[in-house]
């Protein structure tokens, strides 16, 4: 016990805290002056607190460096996830299981029903579950509110329910969503849709941009709408992407180039870099997208770029 | 005709000067802009200039690239060492929104401390630490330009074999290293370092918080985003002992957040309403027995995430000052009873006394 100790402090903890808990291992009846005994204390508690989870201090670790590595590699995903409590049965609707659940419905949604002038955001998770599934996965039942923006909060909220099925297979399988909000039948494609269709289907039309927003946030009016379309865009890598171990946002769109339309549609070249809230890695990604009122947002090629000085081969 | 002119003129001039000897107000300091790194630097100069009676700075450590990690110290001078609340800003360079805020706290605490009897009792009870930037080479980094932006870590090199740059200076203390939530890939974002204390950012506040153990209340650092109030620990297997009295405080402190403008903080430890962590500050400091240790996420919740707009600085410092001043107003109350009943004996006999002298009016 006292040598499987001894490795362990020498792994864990630093040397005064070594160097007390040896004095302390080896000689028990000694008087200890105030300041020993403070840093004895201490060094209990630490000793006690590490042995919670008996682990030796892990190698660094150099082989491809992560930002190089591709999407949906284990190494992305949150390393040493613990033993996932309460995960099971009814769930807190603020803890995250729940918020990440509902942020894929959420990518989800925006996919089938997203446009310039309206992007679907998370109000409010009201109840949640999730359960195990025989075919091996987790599945999550969610009642949430969300809005859209532009209007945000000031605009109506809607209700939804879905259900997200997390798959557990070897290689990452994306998420399978089932979603009903009240309403969507009724969301048509709105005016400010139209006009910037009729804007920017010109044949002439070659718009194109660096960085939305930029570093202090700010955006032209003009090039919200572009931003809001690659929010979209970006949902359908961010949906495939997703797992329970991931949280995805839209970070920035590093770039935008309006390609020669084809067949009515609104052709965008985007680079987008995408946040994961675990590991907060920013993953970047170059999309073709195609857009019209009458289509909606369609993803028609998408490519992991590697943000690295010395980039290497990128996964199949 | 000349007179009344002369008395608006006179007016003016007393109105001017009072401006001008608040100094803040006057100066052109933008609080609703983000700064670099020099400018903060330079403001900091100026608040302790223009307040000398109760503000100075501290250098208590240096960053890897050898810049002076500063902090101010504000609050009436006393005899013995008073007890006191630490927060710093800007752990994690992205995070702008969070110096921002450091900045907005200390100007709001120095504007507001002659005036408001609750402030000026902080005052005199209270010692005030605040960081503006903890991780400087980070956040200078992260204004190069348009792809340095998203920087998060320190600018440490790699050890080893490793070619990238960088610690998560939040993954790198003393509580709990390594074992959850971290990656052992260096050129990882949530990279723990080589070993506990590796940076130098991490050991300047280790060696600080430990000398003021016995004085420091509280310790809240501010980062972004997520729109949280997180409470110890990051490992989901450890509670604090006083967890109850946490999370009270936390959620009457997101309740004082939504009553400014409405938005909502989630309240917890990290393991439940973000993700299990280790090696972070706050952590620490609760764990050398800092007995209120928060961790405050500021705007938004993902729709612009690291790069706030703005427009939403104001607002946003607006209602975290709120929530910070829920969190110490707490403490302070609990550990200054006597003083507490003489502020508000004071305002009761205030507003008394003004009520008969005015109805003696009539």
């Amino acid at each position: 016990m006292q040598s499987v100790i001894r490795t362990h402090l020498e792994s864990v903890s630093s040397h005064s805290c070594y160097a007390t808990e040896l004095s302390f291992i080896n000689s028990s009846t000694r008087r200890r002056s105030p300041p020993e005994w403070i840093m004895k204390t201490f060094c209990s508690v630490w000793l006690l607190l590490s042995l919670v989870e008996l682990r030796p201090a892990l190698p660094v670790s150099q082989e491809t460096p992560l930002a190089c590595r591709g999407p949906a590699d284990p190494a992305l995903q949150q390393p040493e996830t613990p033993e996932e409590m309460d995960t099971t049965g009814d769930l807190e609707p603020t803890h995250y299981p729940a918020r990440r659940a509902a942020t894929v419905a959420l990518h989800y949604l925006n996919t089938r029903h997203g446009s310039p002038y309206r992007v679907f955001g998370l109000q409010q998770v009201h109840k949640a579950s999730a359960e195990d599934v025989a075919a091996g996965g987790r599945k999550y039942s969610l009642d949430f509110s969300v809005t859209t923006s532009p209007s945000g909060s000031a605009g109506p909220a809607l209700r939804c329910s879905a259900e997200v099925l997390f798959p557990r297979t070897e290689r990452h399988t994306p998420p399978d969503v089932q979603l009903n909000c009240e309403a969507l039948q009724q969301l048509n494609s709105t005016a400010e849709d139209e006009a910037f269709y009729q804007k920017y289907i010109t044949p002439d039309s070659a718009v194109s941009a660096q960085y939305l927003p930029d570093s202090y946030g700010n955006m032209s009016e003009d090039m919200q709408p572009f931003w809001r379309l690659a929010r979209v865009a970006a949902s359908f890598i961010m949906l495939r992407e997703s797992s329970e171990n991931t949280e995805f946002n839209m970070a920035q769109v590093a770039s935008i180039t309006q390609q020669e339309s084809s067949e009515k549609q609104l052709m965008l070249d985007y680079v987008v870099l995408l946040h994961d809230l675990p590991s907060q890695e920013i993953i970047q990604w170059k999309l073709l997208a195609s857009w019209s009122p009458d289509s909606g947002v369609r993803v028609l090629q998408m490519e992991w770029q590697p943000r690295c000085p010395h980039a290497t081969k990128p996964p199949n | 005709m000349k007179g009344s002119v002369m008395s608006v003129l006179v007016v003016l001039a007393l109105v001017a000067q009072d401006r001008v000897a608040c100094g803040l107000e006057d100066k052109s300091y933008d609080y609703t802009k983000y700064h670099t790194m020099d400018e903060i630097s330079a403001w900091m100069s100026q608040m302790e200039r223009e307040n000398p009676d109760v503000a100075s700075s501290m250098i208590y450590g240096r960053t890897y690239e050898n810049r002076n990690i500063t902090l101010l110290k504000i609050g009436f001078t006393g005899a013995t060492p008073k007890k006191a609340v630490w927060m710093d800003c800007g752990i994690h360079a992205r995070e702008w929104i969070a110096p921002a805020f450091c900045q907005h706290f200390v100007k709001e605490i120095l504007g507001s401390y002659q005036t408001d009897p609750k402030v000026n009792m902080l005052f005199k009870n209270l010692d005030f630490y605040i960081t503006p930037v903890l991780n400087m080479d980070g956040y200078i980094y992260s204004w190069k330009d348009n792809t340095t932006r998203l920087w998060r870590k320190s600018r440490s090199p790699g050890t080893g074999n490793c070619t990238c740059f960088g610690t998560d200076l939040n993954r790198n203390f003393y509580a709990n290293w390594g074992m959850v939530g971290i990656s052992r890939n260096c050129c990882s974002e949530i990279y723990n370092g080589p070993t506990p204390l590796s940076e130098t950012e991490a050991q300047a506040v280790t060696d600080f918080l430990g000398a003021h153990q016995n004085q420091l209340l509280c310790y809240l650092t501010i980062h972004s985003y997520g729109q949280l109030i997180l409470v110890p620990y990051g490992h989901p297997n450890i509670s604090a002992p006083n967890y109850n009295e946490l999370m009270e405080v936390g959620l009457a402190a997101a309740n004082a957040i939504k009553a400014v403008h409405g938005k909502s903080y989630k309240v917890g430890t990290s393991p439940d309403v973000l993700y299990a962590n280790s090696g972070s500050s706050r952590d620490f400091a609760r764990l050398i027995g800092i007995p209120y240790s928060f961790t405050f996420e500021l705007r938004d919740e993902g729709d612009y995430g690291f790069l706030l707009p703005e427009d939403q600085i104001q607002p946003t410092c607006e209602e975290a000052y709120q929530g910070a001043m829920s969190i110490i107003n707490y403490i302070h109350d609990k550990n200054f009873r006597g003083s507490a009943i003489t502020v508000t004996a004071t305002l009761w006999t205030t507003l008394v006394a003004s009520w008969i002298s005015s109805a003696n009016v009539f």
